[in-house]
């Protein structure tokens, strides 16, 4: 500036009276790093990012259990051998047992004992039940070997030859069931996700446009400055962004500690009834890695819908401005 | 410098607001834009600063035709032009001395690069005391000379003043008055828009009088 002071002084000799020493040494953000609003949108970020990570990861437990039960049914088959005039029903399960061992892919062949088969019924019959005055078929319980596809219509033909009274459940009845409602529980799971989902862009799309309005008067000033439209929306994006990404570190984060916390509890109160029945149905709380990185996709998912958004009001207001 | 030839505007579908609006601005010039409240001062001031776009006419600017130019031919000229609201607009959250460094900031120029500059200027408009306060604490007439720093820290060619002395006393209007008319000193051509006859007397300027959305210019 070639200006000159009300003295008559030329600018740039005037002497500055203040130290560059003295200055605070950080600038201050073109928008402001803590505002009510702008808190408020975190919160909401946080909120909602809780809860969908939380329904993500119920969903993924629910996918994972699902996938299970299908997989531990279909893990096993049992050979049933009936009982029948003159027949020796050891005798036959004995032969069963030894054909099933004759099939590759069958692991663990194990007919039930006497004792056992009554055990199994002592919840309708009662205890001291006497096995050899019922027809009670004697069962086989014959696992497969992970990934193996064993001859299963060999092994039902070969019983039929060779073992009196012996027949071959695969069990196709409950697999089918199973996977119609593992199928149900998966769709029904998905469906809840992206509706949570849309849900919390919705919100955060709503709650950035409201911390959007109170900083107009800063989108303005910038522009008539004559900054650039795109050093603008530069600005708020990046601020959205990181506003985005606290919220969402914090609403996430608290999210998988919730998880890991009910992972160590179901480990230390495993034995427990409840416990029990809880680990039957899920399995472990474990979300494991996929749940992991769909929680922290969430995350970035929701931090750039508020960046997004914030690019799109600024697009606008500059609109308007002109 | 300035160019605006038969140039028109209205609102809508209403009737023009301003017509046949024919003048230039010269380089180192000086001039008032006066009229009677409504008479479209603040709308001439919008479209010489580029955020209102006339129904009809010619706007050249610095020797560009502003109509055919986009958004960042629209910012380049802008930062060739200085504005002082009469609302001062400075930002609540910094201090004075980034709200003045602001226009050079967004430059992408580094702090240290220009703060001797900002100091100078600010103990030239009588802040160098003021330059750490927030505007929220700021008189009426620090937050002017505060946004007039502002309007002339990127060294623009044309300033442009709404109302520059519309909320301070007579001497404090006087005293920026004295600044303006030295910033035409050192180079820079001033607008200024105002309806304050007794702040006119006080300068032999040119000066534009709007009246029924027309221009009259008395030289």
């Amino acid at each position: 500036m070639t200006a000159s002071t009300h003295s008559g002084k030329p600018l740039d000799t005037l002497k500055t009276r203040i130290p560059a020493g003295e200055m605070p040494r950080n600038e201050t953000p073109i928008i402001p790093k803590e505002s009510i609003s702008g808190s408020a949108l975190a919160a909401v970020i946080a909120i909602m990012t809780f809860l969908a990570a939380l329904t993500t990861g119920a969903v993924m437990l629910v996918i994972a259990s699902a996938t299970e039960w299908q997989s531990d049914v279909a893990r096993e088959v049992t050979i049933q051998v009936r009982p029948g005039p003159g027949r020796d029903i050891e005798m036959e399960s004995f032969k069963a047992a030894a054909i099933a061992r004759e099939f590759p892919g069958l692991i663990d062949v194990r007919p039930y004992t006497r004792e056992e088969s009554a055990r199994l019924l002592e919840p309708w019959l009662g205890a001291g039940l006497v096995i050899e005055d019922l027809p009670v078929p004697r069962m086989i319980v014959v696992k497969i070997a992970p990934g193996a596809t064993p001859d299963l219509a060999g092994l039902r033909k070969a019983l039929a030859e060779r073992a009196a009274g012996a027949s071959l459940d695969d069990h196709r009845g409950w697999v089918n069931r199973m996977r119609a409602m593992a199928s149900a529980a998966v769709a029904l799971g998905i469906g809840v996700l992206i509706l949570v989902l849309a849900t919390t862009m919705l919100s955060v799309a709503f709650a950035t446009r409201g911390t959007m309005a109170a900083n107009r008067p800063i989108v303005e000033v910038l522009h008539f400055i004559g900054a650039r439209d795109a050093y603008i929306t530069a600005q708020f994006q990046r601020h959205f962004l990181l506003l985005g990404l606290k919220g969402g570190v914090l609403g996430g984060g608290a999210a998988l500690v919730l998880f890991a916390l009910a992972g160590l509890l179901g480990d230390r109160f495993l034995g427990a009834a409840a416990a029990d029945q809880a680990a039957a149905l899920f399995g472990s709380y474990a979300i494991g890695p996929a749940g992991y990185a769909a929680v922290f996709g969430q995350i970035v998912l929701i931090a750039a819908t508020a960046a997004w958004t914030s690019r799109r009001v600024v697009k606008r207001t500059l609109d308007s401005i002109e | 410098m300035v160019r605006f030839e038969n140039v028109g505007l209205r609102y809508g579908l209403g009737s023009e607001v301003l017509r046949d609006l024919t003048f230039h601005i010269e380089p180192r010039s000086f001039q008032f834009l006066t009229g009677p409240s409504g008479a479209g001062k603040t709308s001439l001031l919008r479209m010489l600063f580029l955020t209102l776009r006339p129904t009809r006419g010619l706007i050249n600017l610095f020797g560009e035709d502003v109509s055919i130019l986009g958004k960042d031919g629209l910012a380049a000229l802008r930062r060739r032009i200085g504005i002082v609201f009469q609302d001062f607009r400075l930002l609540d959250h910094m201090t004075t001395y980034e709200n003045v460094a602001l226009p050079l900031r967004v430059l992408g120029r580094r702090e240290s690069s220009y703060r001797h500059e900002v100091i100078e200027l600010l103990q030239w408009v009588g802040l160098g005391e003021r330059m750490w306060a927030l505007p929220p604490v700021l008189s009426g007439g620090e937050k002017q000379r505060a946004a007039i720093a502002r309007a002339v820290i990127a060294r623009p060619e044309l300033l442009l003043a709404d109302e520059p002395t519309g909320n301070v006393d007579p001497a404090l209007a006087q005293r920026l008055l004295r600044l303006l008319i030295e910033l035409n000193k050192s180079g820079t051509s001033i607008l200024i828009a105002t309806h304050d006859i007794a702040l006119m007397d006080q300068y032999n300027a040119r000066r534009l009088v709007i009246h029924e959305g027309r221009l009259h210019i008395y030289d």
